[in-house]
């Protein structure tokens, strides 16, 4: 390791790294994502570095924990390399089958691979698997192939390629520039044109500028950019400072979520590796150009993904937006010039340098340009990461890629946008995704969070539920956000109580016009989303409650009734031991029966009884 | 200088003029609760919301601290701003009769009994007293605590303040009459109580001030070492 | 862990020198992970080593989540609530988990052994609902999981 003085160094490291590689050569990779990590990976991993070693094949084989390709429910997932064999939901009593039959003897284990649900087919290789093949993975393309924690992957791959270009052949004008002609959008949620924002950055007068990295990924449910930090710090990194070098910018900060430790991890590695190699500091690459990056994490609030609040946060207070203008590229940190963008948004520059402006902006729709990465979660078969041209339909993505709904459930509804959001009922399924429908049709784009809901989803709940986060993660201070979140929660929660009433619905629109007209920040301004989609596309369901106190979905639990079957019901007495109120009575042998005054629905008896012997009503 | 319209009426105001600031220059009434002159602008009440024109339609916008802008077009009381300050009106009432200026606005734009309830409480949360106490005494004795719907105004630890000097500017900023100044003398109440515990000294604008800590524990001679049981433990 | 060292406090706040205001969450969240929670006293000093109000102190104390001004317990339990956890059910399993510690998120049981925590997506959604343990992940969790995972970690079961 030596510090890369000039583009021309770069270049020859990434050649003699790129010559030492033998394409051939037998590579298993491990996921290392979070969420693999969770399904015991690291074990997994552990394992196979001990099998290699007791088998003495180090030296015709490597072992690499990469970040996270987005196929999270076959989780723990090992892809043995240069073929691509992909093998699925691995534990550790797999890894001697492993290496002594596909490493050493190149024969497929069957019982590991992926059976395609649709098919019923076996599929070998990653390349084959229907939910990598829909997709067009740009910026998570490398997370299966790197290792995170080494800067040689990345550049062995042509990483800082990118850098190198702009600061020996680009003034920062021609980057503006670029990244404007590539119409990249910020993909934090909002969609504002990210070349626009660098150059009033870059055009405001003060002393000293910033750019800032925004991972407080707060929409529950989104995780793409935890992969990419996890994953591919370096691209993000290498953004920043292409961005910075543009605006004028000489230090950076990354602000990252606390419920994100790996994250954050991977990334102080990728910046110490950086520094050591010369391309975060002084004069880098011989340009003359000075940068350097910080992390500052989180502590558990979703406002400080708003852009004030998050600066404010940086300052070192409490985390309250404040009124706009001036715009953070007029009075940012500490009062000056800041540009903050996406994590996602600065994966995407150095991918716009490398191959043009023309080459993105052939990708996605006429207003949106370029992928997405949205996160497929909740009542899916396939939960993971879905990175798609702009423009792919939802049917697509929840349906081919996502591999629709478990259980024979039917499809309801696609909440996009998380809590600032809005859901999608069946009839808008082939809707083209971009910024402008979605918004249309009632939703945002968000962070690209889709929770899938299916028939057995209570939307009043699930716009309850919302509510109740708004009201959590509100800062308090401006009034229609702070006490009318509150007020529209009450009637929320009476609803799914069954003490609504007729004057409700009108209460509810009326409190959602104002909050959205009146809050001071972007928090309450989309704060009543999840209610007024709801309405719009479900009201049926608020008017059963209201009216007939009843759940359709069979979810509020003040309004559904646990029965026992007696013809199914073998008097095994599990539900009634385990039953929190001792509702339920009857001896061994004879069918029980569940005392409603004692009840209190929490719906233990169901998930216990394997006879199915108990009904929900 | 800027030229804009606001209720019709053309004005011409200096750059880094707010609209309230061009209106109230201008005889033309827009209520406000947290706006004071000499504070920034903390843009919480959402009383003085205005309509701004736009190109892709109207929108609201705080006037203390949205800037006077060439050409805007603004009206402090269209049927947007006032379905927008009936419903804040509304909110505010929630937890209990308040201020005058509140009563009014509710009679005049014909908000009925509040449809909310909140648990009564006469402090709106407007933040003067905290911001007064920072930015003008200097002393930040005080500051908004917890965060959401149990945002208070508070002292640390919710015991006497020790920064306190008991100038008063936080009473006298009240406009709801929340803070007595009973809340910051001897006497100790149960709501607000960050009362000093030494000898009274003026703030810092108009006299000197010296602060000694109160707490048992004299951090200086601690530095290095550590704290015994008793010391440290929580009282 | 009732008391904290002056020392390890003073280490911390050195650390971020360069810092100053800017850092102060960066300290408390270091604080909050050394002892579980923040210890008043700790806090104090910290306001008056980097030169700011102890108000300001205790206002991001308590407006932000990840920090806690009460001892927490030995484990701590943190349930996630996001949306994918909650479409799978994630409030049965809070709910368990409330009705066998008999605490509500946010409080600790009497004999100081659990604390019960909501967390707003941990970003492993195809584990939902997840249930996190002293950072261990227990992914999909269900109301009848809850007891065995909690008497693996010490919690005799009550009597029928």
């Amino acid at each position: 390791m030596k510090i890369i003085r000039t583009p021309a160094e770069l270049e020859e490291l990434r050649r003699t790294l790129s010559e030492q590689q033998d394409p051939s050569q037998l590579c298993v990779t491990v996921c290392g994502g979070t969420g693999c990590l969770a399904f015991g990976s690291e074990g997994v991993h552990e394992a196979l570095q001990a099998e290699i070693k007791a088998q003495a094949i180090e030296n015709r084989v490597n072992l690499r924990m990469t970040g996270c390709p987005g196929f999270c429910e076959r989780g723990p997932l090992v892809v043995i390399q240069p073929k691509g064999i992909f093998y699925q939901r691995v534990e550790v009593e797999d890894v001697p089958q492993i290496i002594s039959e596909t490493v050493v003897k190149g024969e497929i284990i069957d019982s590991l691979l992926y059976v395609d649900p649709s098919t019923g087919q076996k599929i070998t290789y990653e390349s084959e698997v229907p939910f990598y093949k829909k997709q067009r993975p740009l910026l998570l393309d490398m997370n299966g192939q790197i290792d995170p924690t080494s800067i040689t992957d990345y550049i062995a791959l042509g990483g800082y390629g990118s850098l190198s270009k702009v600061l020996s052949q680009m003034t920062p004008e021609e980057v503006i520039a670029e990244v404007t002609r590539a119409k990249l959008r910020g993909r934090g949620g909002a969609g504002f044109p990210a070349g626009l924002k660098w150059r009033f950055t870059r055009e405001a007068p003060g002393e000293a500028k910033y750019v800032i990295c925004n991972a407080d990924e707060g929409d529950p449910g989104a995780f793409m950019d935890r992969a990419i930090m996890e994953g591919n710090p370096h691209r993000v990194l290498e953004g920043m400072i292409i961005g910075g070098y543009a605006i004028g910018a000489h230090r950076g900060f990354v602000y990252i979520r606390s419920e994100y430790p790996l994250a954050a991890k991977h990334l102080g590695t990728a910046i110490a590796q950086a520094r050591e190699y010369g391309l975060l500091g002084k004069d880098i690459l011989e340009s003359g150009f000075d940068f350097d990056v910080e992390i500052r994490l989180g502590a558990g609030a979703f406002v400080c993904g708003e852009e004030t609040a998050l600066m404010a946060s940086i300052e070192g207070r409490t985390g309250e937006p404040r009124p706009r203008p001036p715009y953070p590229a007029q009075e940012g940190l500490w009062g000056q010039p800041t540009n903050i963008n996406n994590v996602k948004s600065w994966a995407n520059v150095p991918l716009i340098i490398e191959n043009g402006a023309d080459w993105y902006a052939q990708i996605g729709t006429e207003g949106s340009k370029g992928t997405k990465i949205f996160s497929v979660v909740g009542k899916i078969n396939n939960t993971g990461l879905v990175e798609v041209p702009m423009g792919a339909t939802l049917r697509q993505i929840i349906f081919d890629i996502g591999g629709g709904i478990p259980n024979g459930k039917e499809f309801k509804a696609v909440q996009i946008g998380g809590p600032s959001g809005g859901c999608i009922p069946k009839e808008h399924l082939d809707t083209p995704i971009d910024y402008e429908s979605l918004t249309e049709l009632g939703a945002m784009m968000g962070s690209g969070g889709m929770v899938i809901c299916d028939e057995d989803t209570c939307m009043v709940d699930l716009a309850r539920y919302f509510m109740t986060f708004v009201q959590e993660e509100s800062c308090g201070k401006c009034v229609p956000c702070r006490i009318g979140t509150k007020a529209m929660l009450e009637t929320l929660a009476r609803i799914t109580k069954g003490e609504g009433r007729e004057t409700d619905i009108h209460y509810l629109l009326e409190l959602a016009e104002a909050i959205k007209s009146s809050s001071l920040c972007g928090l309450g301004q989309t704060a009543p989303n999840p209610v007024l989609s709801t309405l719009r596309y479900f009201r049926d369901e608020y008017e059963a409650h209201i009216y007939e106190k009843r759940c359709p979905a069979k979810v509020c639990p003040n309004l559904i009734t646990y029965e026992v079957i007696a013809d199914p019901c073998t008097g095994c007495m599990v539900c009634a031991r385990n039953c929190p109120t001792g509702a339920i009575s009857g001896e061994k042998g004879a069918i029980h029966t569940i005392d409603q005054e004692l009840c209190v629905r929490c719906g233990l008896c169901k998930e216990l009884c394997k006879f199915d012997a108990i009904s929900v009503s | 200088m800027i030229h804009l319209t606001i209720d019709s009426q053309e004005i011409e105001v200096e750059e880094g003029t707010t609209i309230l600031e061009a209106a109230r220059d201008n005889d033309i009434f827009i209520p406000t609760l947290c706006y004071h002159d000499a504070l920034e602008p903390y843009a919480a009440c959402r009383l003085c919301v205005v309509e701004l024109e736009g190109k892709r339609g109207s929108r609201l916008v705080a006037s203390c601290a949205y800037p006077c802008e060439e050409g805007a077009v603004v009206h402090t009381n269209s049927e947007m701003v006032r379905r927008s300050r009936r419903v804040t009106v509304e909110l505010l009432m929630a937890s209990g009769e308040l201020l005058p200026l509140v009563r009014a606005l509710a009679t005049e734009l014909g908000v009925p009994e509040p449809r909310f309830r909140l648990p009564p409480d006469d402090c709106i949360l407007c933040g003067l007293c905290v911001r007064a106490c920072r930015d003008i005494v200097g002393v930040a004795a005080i500051s908004l605590v917890n965060r959401g719907i149990e945002k208070k105004v508070g002292s640390p630890f919710e015991i006497a303040s020790n920064a306190c000097i008991e100038c008063g500017t936080c009473v006298l900023i009240c406009p709801t009459g929340a803070l007595k100044l009973g809340d910051i003398t001897k006497e100790q109440k149960d709501v607000h109580h960050w009362d000093s515990l030494f000898d009274h000294h003026s703030c810092h604008i108009c006299g000197d001030h010296n602060l000694e800590p109160q707490f048992s524990l004299d951090y200086r001679s601690l530095l290095g070492e550590q704290p015994s049981d008793e010391e440290s433990s929580e009282g | 862990m009732a008391n904290f060292s002056v020392k390890v406090v003073d280490d911390i706040v050195n650390d971020h020198r360069d810092g100053a205001e800017g850092s102060l969450i960066s300290i408390l969240g270091e604080i909050q992970e050394r002892y579980h929670y923040l210890p008043r006293d700790a806090l104090i000093l910290v306001s008056q080593w980097v030169g700011v109000p102890l108000s300001q102190v205790y206002s991001i104390a308590t407006f932000y989540n990840a920090f806690s001004l009460k001892r927490q317990g030995r484990h701590l339990v943190h349930v996630c609530t996001g949306t994918a956890c909650h479409v799978r059910g994630a409030a049965q399993v809070l709910d368990r988990f409330q009705r066998r510690l008999e605490i509500r998120p946010g409080e600790t049981t009497p004999d100081w052994e659990f604390t019960l925590e909501t967390v707003n997506c941990l970003g492993a959604c195809a584990l939902g609902p997840i249930t996190v343990i002293d950072g261990e992940y227990f992914g999909q969790m269900a109301a009848s999981r809850v007891d065995k995972l909690l008497k693996e970690f010490g919690m005799e079961r009550e009597k029928a």
